[in-house]
């Protein structure tokens, strides 16, 4: 066949010209219009399958390339109605029950009255770390509050320039005092770690509600299980907020680690505005405790050292091991082994 | 008054980035900003679609609901514009917006992403119309104000009215969506008015 002369390859080219030609006819009649359609993409196909439409595009910043994702709404559905039931029964919960709790209770006195013999609970280093978190921690919180509930409770009141300066300022000093914060949720972490272990004490001091409830006053080490739970909640819930807090603040940096595309930032935001509501709350009941709702308390945050009879009140161990060591000062009385 | 809406046909789309470049030009839009854009779906494959896609100044706007300082608000034309001004470049209207409108002049770390700048269906911003305020300034890396404001001059947005095949039309919503209606009738086929359902909860029937 490769030496076929000339007229054959012609005659055989004529053959299959002819077959084609007459082939046509037969097969089905050309449509009247041709539907370029009939394999396009549809919007609505694709965000049911996918929920956000993708593309390619010619700017160098790929989030350009996604042109709808419908999931923002879900988003505002949660930050403007969600998040605010959220924070609203948290707080406003928190503080209705602490305000109850006060006018049923009252101060936790110190029975017995002071003894005059003190002992250390914190060291000035302990101190300034508590006290920079807690004051960074104020900051934060108020500025993170004006961000969900600013504008329907300060922009009527201040105006909309003066609301947007104030928000500026706010929204600076959140971003800046989260360094400070951290690294005392770090330095917390650190050096009160050994005592924050759950232990076989701290199920009965649950099981008697920690004295909360009645006058009875379950032993406790130096940190008791509410002590304890607010440590964890601190930690965590520092740990939390810090990492979903520079998500948010590094956007595009943490792309190795995290999807940080629209959902990506969406959920960060979901995680801390919650961690958020949720810490202020529980630190409403622990700045109660350590103000107002027991006396004595304050100063082991304060000037650092606390009253034996509070001690043995509220940390009967914590006192026997401290006595035991010689370290109640003060009264002139030998410590009781 | 008119319900101004955009409206982008992809089937007649040729991804010729007019409209981004018009708009560019147009308001002096600096590097890394990018009011409008171009984006070709199955690219490559049978049945690619382009879409031209911008701020689609939605129907009860996200990005307003979202904003921390209420710094948004829609004009009678149904336009949705912001004030520089208020903004505190916090970010939660690009999480909150369906189509990746807002922009910001810095890539964004530390709460510094400045003012969030988006398309303004060529109206301006706050500031009295066509004046150097609501123009703002461009020269020394500085980005202030909204660029021109071609509707206060009685003229419809820049980008679709140099759109080479009308893919990109944009003026009262009904009568953008009957010039899309009769397109249809007449050559049988759509893949729909991309971004209506999420933009105006509508879509045109086809």
């Amino acid at each position: 066949m490769a030496m076929m002369r000339a007229p054959v390859r012609f005659l055989a080219a004529l053959m299959l010209l002819l077959v084609v030609a007459f082939a046509v006819p037969a097969q089905a009649q050309q449509p009247t219009s041709v539907n370029p359609q009939a394999q396009s993409v549809k919007e609505q196909e694709l965000l049911k399958e996918l929920k956000k439409i993708q593309g390619r595009g010619t700017l160098p910043d790929a989030r350009s390339e996604v042109i709808e994702q419908p999931a923002g709404r879900d988003w505002r559905q949660f930050h403007q109605v969600t998040l605010r039931w959220i924070g609203a029964i948290a707080i406003l919960g928190m503080l209705a029950l602490l305000v109850v709790f006060y006018l049923v209770r009252g101060m936790v006195r110190i029975e017995g009255g002071r003894s005059g013999r003190t002992l250390v609970r914190f060291n000035a280093f302990e101190r300034f770390v508590h006290w920079m978190t807690a004051s960074c921690f104020v900051i934060l919180a108020l500025s993170g509050l004006n961000v969900t509930f600013g504008k329907e409770l300060l922009l009527p009141l201040m105006g909309a320039d003066a609301f947007a300066n104030w928000s500026q300022w706010a929204k600076y000093m959140h971003n800046y005092l989260s360094f400070p914060f951290t690294l005392g949720v770090v330095l917390m972490f650190l050096m009160w770690i050994a005592w924050n272990f759950p232990s076989a004490v701290d199920f009965r001091w649950l099981k008697e509600g920690g004295g909360i409830i009645g006058n009875a006053h379950p032993p406790a080490r130096r940190f008791n299980a509410g002590q304890k739970m607010i440590y964890w909640v601190v930690v965590l819930g520092g740990g939390a907020a810090a990492v979903t807090g520079y998500l948010l603040m590094f956007p595009f940096y943490a792309t190795p680690f995290y999807t940080t595309d629209v959902a990506g930032m969406q959920l960060a935001q979901m995680v801390h505005a919650i961690v958020g509501v949720v810490f202020i709350a529980v630190m409403l009941a622990h700045i109660y405790i350590g103000t107002i709702g027991m006396q004595g308390a304050f100063e082991a945050m304060g000037k650092g050292e606390v009253d034996v009879n509070w001690a043995q009140q509220h940390h009967s161990l914590w006192l026997e091991k401290e006595a035991g060591k010689g370290h109640v000062r003060g009264g002139g009385v030998a410590p009781a082994e | 008054m008119a319900r101004m809406k955009f409206l982008c046909d992809a089937d007649r789309c040729i991804e010729c980035n007019a409209c981004v470049t018009a708009c560019k030009n147009e308001h002096d839009v600096p590097w890394g900003i990018n009011r409008r854009r171009v984006v070709t779906i199955n690219d490559g494959r049978p049945g690619e679609r382009s879409v031209s896609m911008a701020c689609m100044h939605c129907t009860d706007a996200p990005c307003a609901a979202v904003c921390p300082v209420n710094c948004f608000y829609t004009t009678a034309d149904g336009v949705v514009l912001h004030s520089k001004d208020l903004c505190i470049g916090c970010g939660y209207c690009f999480y909150a917006c369906p189509f990746g409108a807002p922009q910001y002049p810095r890539v964004g770390n530390f709460g510094s992403r400045g003012k969030m700048d988006k398309c303004t269906y060529c109206a301006g911003g706050p500031e009295p119309d066509l004046t150097p305020a609501e123009y703002g300034k461009r020269d020394n890396g500085q980005f202030t104000g909204y660029g021109s404001n071609r509707l206060a001059e009685g003229k419809l947005p820049l980008c679709a009215e140099m759109c080479s095949t009308k893919s990109l039309l944009a003026g009262d919503g009904e009568i953008i969506a009957q010039i899309y209606k009769e397109r249809v009738v007449r050559r049988g086929y759509t893949s729909g008015a991309w971004g209506w359902q999420t933009a105006y909860r509508e879509t045109i029937a086809s």
